[in-house]
């Protein structure tokens, strides 16, 4: 297996990770501030979509990326107004969303499935890029890449080294305490939220405008999900998702490229190895419970709702 | 002190309701600067309420609030803190997982971290008496050194009125003690504090003011320290209350038997139960004694298989039972109060009735996999005529209940049961005089009816009470019980307040 | 809602009166359209029976849409190698045969929850992708038509295999009376079996219900295996109905509308026979807007969501829980 070949694959790993990312990240803050949003999958599709139609129909990438991250943000505060404001069910709401978005999605896009995308072009860095190896390894991606690591730093050092992360963690901890201290616990939760659906819907544009840039119903195959359980693997902490995130791109590469491996497995089998790693990285993390006590905030999934 | 004449605060007929519940009826309340105020009253009188209300975290449904002489409505506890509000609560509103700094930098408007602040927590914690490591992680600490973390968190925030709630339920009398001196200082430096409690003697060790309250209305205000305690406890209680008397009694063979049981916290914030000792007999009731979060818990849990498991014997009327689950212990006999009431004790969301299959299916209301519906609902009426409880007959969801009326149903329907083995935590928290007289008598009942009940509580009056030996818990270890005749407030504090002690 | 989707077709310039009444109305016009009605809400009543009773004890099993289709595909099997040998016995055979594969299926969820405390919505959801990869597979594979001119799809199933047709003329089958039978059984389990209310009380309060001594991991067991079960004989009671043969693509989304369902109906046995048959409603009303107005299928995915939605408002705007269980369930 040529050097070449091992590069192709290494950074092939790294775009089919960065929708991971995004949407990992974002429903990481959700979860820290304690609201569990089964609704990712849902937001991707909308962000996909979104950002492929803005792109497409003449608006440029920038606008797409903007588009996709407006839609996910639309999607998440309608989230947020059933189970912040009305205290509905986190479970339940999350799943319709996810029903609804991607119903929303396919019945929205039906008129641009099929049509050629626009996709994200390589940044050229100056002398970087051109380096040998590690050019085309770490200096070729798009802008897009480049974003979702600094989103990364910037959401970790956000996290723990502010008050504010300070105080969303105390949100997702306690907030009857963190509200008898007058921090506004229901605000702080919007933010989250809205944060989170702003990154799934960026990591759908993503998807749509950078790893097959293309519209297809149901385009996210379960990302959204993943992306789910990608916050459980990193028990909550940002540069965790981001390793999480690289294994799963690895698993989606290495299915696409079995056969010039020369695995002789039928695709069908390998299409299962993302669910089926999933599994099992779930159980690797969960059946340490002490490790879950002490990461998993204390509040995720409650409601809750202010004494008046 | 300066300003004499403009009270700190001033409440006037402040009210407040909850559900069918008037916890504040038209309360006055005045403090003066440097003034340190009593709050007097039984559990359930309003005196929690009408702190939240001070302290901004509720609003009162009527009523105004003056502070140095200025008309005020706190939109929240953020607005009430600014003003120089601060407040100790009784239940620790600490974060566990976060740092002491972390959880002080968070009650502070805009504070950063870091070394800055650390180094005033050492300040201010030094100046006070109150010592602490700002580094630690709250889960790791003590009821005292949370309550420093409480205090220190208050005063970093240079507060004009400080507001306790009950702050030394969870102290031993060393740490009181230490906890009056830092008061004492700060009310020399003018600031008011409001201290709540329903324990005379610390009132009247501390405060020169009492308002006294009952069923959320004031009945009185006194100088604690020159009005006898007949006469406080006539406000407090209205009527002169009644006690109990625990006839001597020959104890039967031991219903439960701990020997060198052992059992690692299953939680990263709980207590390991160590090498523990302890023997319930039939026809006793065995108090212990210990300040929250020394190991009830975890005992609770291992007595009734709730947690299984562990080293060492654990016996339940002569059967070794620490790998039987919950439902095997129960039919050897046991029966358990625990101190959750609602979510463990009782489905809140669900009728009386209902929750009276909880524990009753084994004792003929489930037959052959189908319930008794009849039968059911005929022995949830049979608990609440005969223990009096109100709120509903069967049909009542148990969430709709008060505190005390649901407890005293929760007893009742594990008393009916006639259990061997009996265990009862914090039997009387939160319920009003009457109803927690009814209950600890009929946990003599059920002891001279031949029953062993183990009683755990923070109360020593109460143990004082009810039990026949009692013994201690600290550190997830147990004293060796003695009789209650022969045990002295003073001992039974030391056991709770030592760091470690021998086994006797 | 009415109100919603006419902003929708506004929206999307259409009538919006017209619209509806192609969406709502004329499908039920004829016997035909009836049948078909009952013949999507067999699949939906079915499953939404089984997660309603795993909903109750706080099991999220999400993952029937697997479940149902491992019915299919052990059911299939059973019915395409095994079946046409033991003569009357092969159509029992065959129904068992898919109500294990689903049970099988959210065995697994189940195991890893009560083991390994993992989530058994990520997982059961995840095994959904695995099953439909599984039969994808098989397709193309092993169990292939010989004759089928390289189609995905299995040989047709032995008449004999195939349920009898409620009439003639339509499309529905004696499924439904398995399911009204369900609804019937499910209604007994809650309100009048111990089990039921250990159930309950297991997902209304976990620490009652460790405190009484139900156990929870059996809770979950019952919950995650009867959801398996009867979402597997939706799975195997589809194919061996109007499609006859296995295939790849078996369920325009059942197990997940049955979620749904389960909730419109209040987790109540009575409520889900009428959820499913308003969910049916919805399907036929997509495949029409399809026909009729050139929307796309997915558009019931949007009916979806905005029911739950509303449903989860309403709620909150009557004052209730989001599930809210009778008080009188069980006594």
């Amino acid at each position: 297996m040529s050097l070449d070949y091992c590069i192709a694959l290494c950074t092939a790993t790294v775009v089919a990770a960065t929708p991971l990312v995004f949407a990992g990240l974002g429903e990481l803050v959700a979860e820290r501030a304690g609201v569990l949003n089964l609704g990712v999958e849902g937001m991707m599709l909308s962000g996909a979509l979104a950002a492929f139609v803005a792109s497409v129909t003449g608006g440029g990438l920038l606008l797409g990326f903007l588009a996709g991250a407006l839609a996910g943000l639309v999607m998440s505060l309608l989230f947020g107004l059933l189970t912040l404001r009305l205290g509905t069910n986190q479970v339940a709401t999350g799943l319709a969303l996810t029903l609804f978005g991607g119903g929303l999605s396919a019945c929205l896009g039906r008129g641009y499935a099929g049509l050629p995308g626009k996709a994200l072009p390589p940044l050229q860095l100056p002398l970087l890029s051109d380096l040998p190896v590690l050019g085309p390894l770490l200096f070729r991606y798009d802008a897009a890449v480049y974003g979702s690591l600094l989103l990364v730093a910037g959401v970790s050092w956000v996290l723990f080294r502010t008050r504010l992360g300070l105080v969303l963690r105390a949100v997702g901890e306690s907030p009857q305490v963190a509200d008898a201290l007058g921090h506004p616990v229901t605000a702080l939760r919007w933010g989250a939220v809205a944060f989170g659906g702003m990154l799934a819907g960026l990591g759908g544009a993503y998807l749509s405008t950078a790893v097959t840039p293309m519209w297809a119903e149901g385009i996210s195959a379960g990302r959204g999900w993943i992306a789910l359980a990608l916050v459980v693997f990193a028990i909550w902490k940002p540069w965790r998702v981001l390793f999480g995130a690289w294994l799963f791109g690895g698993m989606t590469v290495l299915q696409l490229h079995a056969q010039a491996l020369g695995i002789a497995v039928p695709g069908e089998f390998l299409s299962m190895l993302p669910y089926l790693a999933t599994i099992l990285v779930l159980v690797l993390i969960c059946r340490n419970p002490r490790l879950l006590r002490l990461n998993q905030p204390a509040a995720l999934g409650r409601v809750f709702q202010r004494e008046r | 002190m300066s300003g004499a004449g403009i009270p700190r605060l001033r409440l006037a007929g402040i009210s407040r309701r909850y559900g069918d519940i008037q916890a504040n009826d038209g309360i006055d309340l005045t403090i003066m600067p440097g003034q340190v105020h009593a709050l007097l009253g039984e559990n359930g009188s309003g005196k929690s309420t009408l702190s939240r209300i001070i302290c901004g975290i509720t609003r009162p449904d009527a009523g105004g609030i003056e502070w140095d002489g200025r008309a005020v409505s706190f939109a929240n506890a953020a607005a009430a803190r600014e003003l120089g509000i601060g407040m100790v609560f009784q239940h620790f509103a600490l974060f566990e997982s976060l740092t002491v700094a972390e959880n002080i930098q968070l009650a502070l408007p805009r504070a950063a971290g870091g070394g800055a602040l650390t180094q005033r927590i050492e300040e201010v914690s030094r100046r006070y008496g109150l010592p602490l490591d700002p580094r630690q992680q709250v889960a790791t600490l003590s009821a005292g050194e949370r309550q420093r973390v409480e205090i220190v968190r208050c005063l970093l925030g240079a507060p004009r009125l400080l507001v306790l709630d009950e702050p030394t339920s969870v102290l031993s009398p060393a740490a009181i003690q230490s906890l009056f001196e830092t008061l004492r200082q700060l009310a020399g430096e003018g600031v008011s504090i409001l201290f709540i409690s329903h324990k005379l003697d610390e009132v009247r060790a501390l405060c020169g003011h009492a308002t006294v309250l009952r069923a959320g209305r004031v009945t009185g205000e006194a100088d604690p320290r020159t009005t006898s305690s007949a006469e406080l406890l006539r406000m407090m209680l209205g009527e002169d209350p009644a006690t109990c008397l625990l006839t001597p009694r020959e104890p039967g063979a031991a219903v439960f038997e701990l020997r060198g049981f052992s059992l690692p916290a299953d939680d990263p914030f709980g207590t390991s139960l160590r090498d523990i000792d302890l023997r319930l007999h039939a026809g006793e009731i065995l108090g212990l004694a210990g300040i929250s979060g020394n190991g009830q818990r975890e005992l609770v849990a291992a007595l009734s298989g709730e947690r299984r498991g562990g080293s060492g014997s654990l016996r339940i009327v002569g059967e070794e039972c620490a790998q039987l689950p919950v439902a095997a212990r129960r039919a050897l006999g046991f029966a358990l109060v625990p101190e959750e009431r609602l979510g463990r004790g009782a489905v809140p969301a669900m009728s009386l009735a209902d929750n009276t299959l909880l524990t009753g299916a084994r004792h003929g209301l489930a037959k052959a996999g189908f319930v008794d519906s009849a039968a059911t609902r005929e022995r949830a009426r049979g608990i609440i005529e005969r223990w009096g409880v109100r709120g509903g007959g069967p049909t009542a969801l148990a969430a709709q209940l008060s505190g005390g009326n649901l407890q005293k149903f929760i007893v009742g329907r594990e008393v009916g049961l006639s259990p061997r083995v009996l265990v009862v935590a914090q039997p009387t928290w939160g319920v009003d005089a009457g109803a927690a007289q009814q209950i600890r008598q009929r946990l003599l009942d059920l002891r001279d009816a031949g029953g062993g009940v183990l009683v755990i509580s923070e109360d020593l009056d109460e143990l004082f009470q009810v039990s026949d030996r009692i013994a201690v818990i600290n550190h997830g270890r147990i004293s060796a019980a003695q009789p209650a005749a022969a045990t002295s407030l003073q001992g039974l504090g030391e056991l709770m307040s030592a760091g470690t002690f021998t086994r006797g | 809602m009415a109100l919603t989707l006419i902003a929708c077709f506004a929206a999307l310039q259409m009538p919006p009166l017209h619209a509806l009444y192609a969406i709502f109305i004329q499908p039920l016009a004829s016997a035909y359209g009836l049948g078909e009605w009952l013949l999507k809400a067999t699949p939906l009543m079915l499953c939404g029976l089984g997660l309603s009773l795993g909903f109750r004890a706080n099991v999220w099993n999400i993952g029937a849409e697997g479940q149902l289709t491992m019915g299919a595909i052990a059911g299939g099997g059973v019915a395409l190698y095994i079946a046409p040998g033991l003569g009357p016995w092969g159509m029992p055979a065959m129904l068992l045969a898919g109500m294990a594969g689903g049970m099988l299926w959210a065995a697994i969820p189940a195991l890893l929850r009560t083991r390994f405390h993992t989530s058994e919505i990520l997982t059961s959801l995840m095994l959904v992708y695995v099953a439909q990869l599984l039969l994808a597979w098989l397709m193309v594979g092993r169990w292939q038509d010989p004759q089928g001119f390289n189609f995905p799809q299995s040989r047709a199933f032995d008449e004999a295999l195939i349920l009898p047709l409620l009439a003639d003329g339509q499309r529905a089958t004696v499924a439904l009376y398995g399911a009204l039978a369900l609804a019937v059984a499910a209604w007994i389990f809650i309100r009048h079996s111990f089990a039921g209310y250990t159930m309950l009380v297991a997902g209304m309060a976990p620490a009652a219900a460790r405190y009484a001594g139900f156990s929870e991991s059996r809770s979950i067991w019952w919950g995650m295996l009867i959801g398996g079960a009867t979402a597997g004989l939706a799975g195997i009671a589809e194919i061996a109905g109007p499609i006859g043969r296995l295939q790849p693509s078996i369920s325009p989304g059942y197990g997940f509308a049955a979620i749904i369902v389960a909730f419109v109906g209040r987790l109540h046995p009575l409520g889900v026979v009428l959820a499913a048959l308003l969910m049916s409603l919805l399907y036929l009303g997509g495949e029409a807007a399809q026909l009729e107005l050139g929307l796309p299928a997915a558009v019931t995915g949007v009916f979806q969501g905005l029911l739950l939605f509303y449903l989860l408002a309403a709620d909150h705007f009557a004052g209730l829980r989001l599930v809210r269980r009778p008080a009188r369930a069980i006594a």
